[in-house]
């Protein structure tokens, strides 16, 4: 590790391509890190950052291209062998064991032990060594679950140096700390660096990446567009770099027709997710929702349907008082929520294209004792993938068979079956292609022209200013800031955002 | 054109694998039947084919409920117990005209329905987990079916609660028709009502079914329910058929039956499964005993084949789905 040049790269990625079912997430990607440097990777939600920091970790497997490590090519076959190259990650989300304690925890899987028994004098000692070495007054005695949410960041940055890396990944570390941990994250970063450790940080927030960075390498697309230095930089540059991109063509014209107020939202607050939003939506209206990943968006559409309701506030759909306790409430109210990951909330993996289709509207088909008229069903199953243009051979095939873009419109077809009157959209193109996506937009675009109101979540800037008539930001749980149709500005939009 | 054919392909592919992993079970089946009518000439003979219908109605019974819980990605350890229960507190009715049959059969499915519902209302509202909870029925129910009797079984039973388990309609035993019967409402349940899609969407992915307005702490309780109410009804025709009410009775039962459930191609990780599995996987099992019997192995050994076939149905299942 020693005898490399000062000047030649420590890291070096060329021609780096990653492809999922779907997507191409990253594209020819070529980078140069310095040994000792801290360099951030910017961009928005599937720009290709996480996905290449996993390739990199092992989790993934490249596609095409070369990683070159100290000017030698290396082929990172899984995350064991990232450890033996020295390329350690900090997950956003920790892995860690809970209920096992800090030295434990610090030494899974490389116990100190003789004939498989662990040796727990050395164990610990060495622990204890390593967290004074970074000032943590932490008992390595004690359960990982008992420390916070900085403090587990920090044990998990200890791991990651115990285990000799010369090049520290992290992925949002701040993204759940407060500032003085941050601060003390930083210190101990800048004190790795002085060490001569090559550290990549992810990162959203424009103050951090401005006070600790080196250098500052964005990604769009899956495509490099920029690298360089972060002390001959502007955060309103590096959001220019980050958001621009002409997809105007993707999106329908859209001739807006304000009708009557459908839903108004008053006050909405949920413990630990959002807190006093209110906000109202009118018939044809597309509204959009913009923030952060934890900004409570999510959150907040998912009580506009009940899942799980808000703790306080008030809601009017037609000028009717509701309280909505449940989903069940919500659809008999009109409402309907395409959640922000089919997989996990959206579809039933295990069954067909047919009963996902017609879940939410089943009782609608149903005769005495609940049997299913199965000509009927078929027929509206039929009739609505056919209008939404889902590519399939047969309704009885299994949906997991089907790509990301015909699953979300199979969602989507799930809910129109039921004729909401408003429709809650969370992240409607997530892990789709473009051409999806355009469709996706094309029809969103129609069925609020044909009068349904929607309330669209979304992480891509791009999408929210190409289809909606209004765009509320959110920030740490609040709206931060509204913007109409006319003074949409993409800068001044991730500014209201960001932290 | 070409573009479309290439992507039915692979399609094509993984459909012809999906039925003859659906499929399989029943070929494995008859390959099954077709060896033991070469092995043994008594095995088709129709008064040995009604046995093994007869021997296998109990358990069949079970694991059409097994089925539901199962695909609900549950399980229910408890119905050999409550099978036991059911059947003394049906028996205790049943002594020689003490009461019309009507009041034993329904003691014996109220019995065991509320066992399920006990164990469905405390796994939904109390999120325990379905092995933990009905493993606790399993012994409850045990020592409840215990105390009632003091232990011993409980005999003199009137000749019509006897029917039940000992007569024939049609040439058929009763248990048997009740068996049909059982896979016929579990059926039209599962594929043609809207409750039983509930069942699949709240096994196959809850937060989903949630979402989709299906309350899903309802169909869980139904779901364990009606394995209770099922198992209830095991009870009544087991006392009847043996004639007496045993504390002591349906003990490993639960096990044939997610055998069963397992054979016929169920996920124990839910969101998939079939009746029509289920009864193949019922089957199995009985031929396999009653062919075992025939061929004067030994009931140590019985035991270690139906081992190995339950290996082997979910191993080859797996390989096919790969």
């Amino acid at each position: 590790m020693n005898n490399s040049d000062e000047k030649s790269p420590f890291l070096e990625i060329k021609g780096l391509s990653k492809s999922f079912p779907g997507t191409v997430a990253l594209d020819d990607v070529s980078l140069k890190v310095n040994r000792g440097e801290i360099h951030v990777l910017m961009g928005e939600n599937g720009a290709g950052k996480s996905t290449l920091m996993k390739i990199l970790a092992g989790i993934y497997q490249k596609d095409s291209g070369h990683i070159l490590i100290n000017s030698q090519p290396v082929e990172i076959k899984n995350e064991r062998h990232a450890l033996q190259l020295g390329i350690a990650m900090v997950h956003q989300e920790l892995n860690n064991f809970p209920d096992i304690n800090i030295a434990e925890n610090i030494f899974a899987g490389r116990e100190p032990s003789k004939w498989g028994i662990v040796n727990n004098n050395e164990l610990y000692s060495r622990a204890g060594i390593l967290l004074s070495e970074f000032h943590l007054n932490i008992d390595p005695h004690m359960k990982m679950g008992k420390l916070s949410i900085s403090e587990m960041q920090l044990v998990e940055i200890v791991k990651a140096i115990s285990l000799n890396a010369g090049i520290l990944i992290l992925d949002e570390p701040t993204s759940a700390i407060s500032a003085t941990d941050a601060d003390f994250l930083f210190d101990i970063l800048h004190r790795l660096k002085k060490q001569g450790v090559t550290i990549i940080y992810i990162s959203h927030k424009m103050e951090e990446i401005f006070r600790i960075s080196d250098r500052i390498t964005v990604l769009r697309d899956g495509k490099w567009i920029f690298t360089g230095n972060s002390a001959e930089l502007t955060p309103d540059e590096m959001i220019k770099k980050m958001v621009g991109r002409e997809l105007r063509e993707l999106f329908p014209e859209r001739t807006i027709l304000p009708g009557e107020i459908v839903l108004q939202v008053e006050n909405f607050t949920r413990k630990n997710a959002f807190s006093g939003v209110s906000l109202f939506l009118r018939k044809g209206e597309i509204l959009g929702i913009s923030g952060l990943v934890g900004s409570g968006r999510t959150e907040f559409i998912e009580s506009v349907f009940g899942y799980p309701p808000a703790d306080e506030g008030i809601m009017h759909v037609s000028g009717k008082k509701v309280r909505i306790n449940s989903p069940g409430d919500a659809i008999n109210n009109g409402l309907a929520l395409v959640p922000e990951d089919r997989k996990l909330a959206g579809l039933n993996l295990h069954g067909s294209l047919l009963i996902n289709t017609t879940l939410a509207a089943l009782s609608g088909f149903a005769g005495i004792g609940g049997v299913i008229c199965r000509q009927e069903e078929r027929q509206a199953a039929d009739t609505v993938t056919k209008q939404l243009q889902v590519k399939f051979a047969d309704l009885n095939q299994l949906i997991s068979n089907l790509s990301g873009g015909n699953q979300q419109k199979v969602v989507l077809a799930k809910w129109l079956l039921i004729k909401p009157d408003i429709l809650l959209l969370d992240e409607p193109t997530r892990g789709i292609d473009i051409g999806a996506k355009s469709e996706i937009y094309r029809l969103i675009n129609k069925l609020a022209m044909e009068g349904l109101s929607i309330l669209m979540v979304s992480s891509e800037m791009t999408e929210l200013i190409g289809l909606c008539d209004r765009i509320i930001a959110f920030r740490k749980g609040r709206v931060s800031r509204e913007f109409q149709r006319a003074g949409f500005d993409q800068e001044q939009i991730l500014a209201a955002i960001m932290n | 054109m070409k573009r479309l054919s290439k992507y039915l392909q692979p399609m094509k592919q993984k459909q012809a694998i999906l039925y003859l992993s659906r499929y399989g079970i029943l070929i494995a089946f008859l390959i099954l039947i077709v060896l033991m009518s070469f092995l043994s000439p008594a095995f088709l003979k129709t008064t040995n084919i009604m046995n093994i219908l007869r021997q296998t109605s109990i358990n069949g019974i079970v694991a059409v409920g097994m089925t539901l819980v199962i695909i609900l990605a549950g399980i229910d350890l408890s119905v050999g117990s409550v099978i036991a229960l059911a059947a003394v507190i049906a028996a205790s009715f049943a002594h020689t005209d003490d009461y019309p049959l009507i009041v034993p059969v329904f003691a014996g499915l109220i019995t065991g329905a509320l066992c399920g519902f006990l164990n469905g209302f405390i796994i939904a509202k109390r999120k325990i987990a379905p092995f933990i909870m009905t493993l606790a029925m399993m012994t409850i129910a045990r020592g409840a079916a215990l105390v009632y009797t003091n232990g011993r079984p409980v005999i003199d039973l009137s000749d019509s609660y006897n029917k039940i388990g000992g007569s024939y309609f049609l040439g058929m035993p009763i248990p048997v028709i009740i068996f049909i019967v059982i896979i016929l409402c579990g059926w039209f349940l599962l594929s043609r009502t809207v409750f039983g899609r509930h069942i699949y969407a709240t096994g196959g992915n809850k937060t989903a079914a949630e979402l989709s307005g299906i309350i899903t702490n309802k169909i869980i309780i139904w779901v364990y329910t009606i394995a209770g109410l099922l198992a209830g009804l095991a009870g009544i025709v087991l006392s009847s058929r043996v004639m007496s009410g045993s504390p002591a009775t349906g003990q490993g039962y639960e096990l044939d039956a997610i055998a069963a459930v397992v054979i016929g191609g169920t996920k124990l990780t839910g969101g998939v499964g079939t009746v029509f599995g289920t009864v193949i996987g019922v089957l199995i099992i009985g031929v396999m005993n009653n062919g075992l019997d025939l061929l004067n192995v030994s009931s140590y050994w019985q035991l270690v084949v139906k081992g190995i076939i339950i290996l082997l149905a979910v191993v080859l299942k797996k390989k096919n789905l790969r």
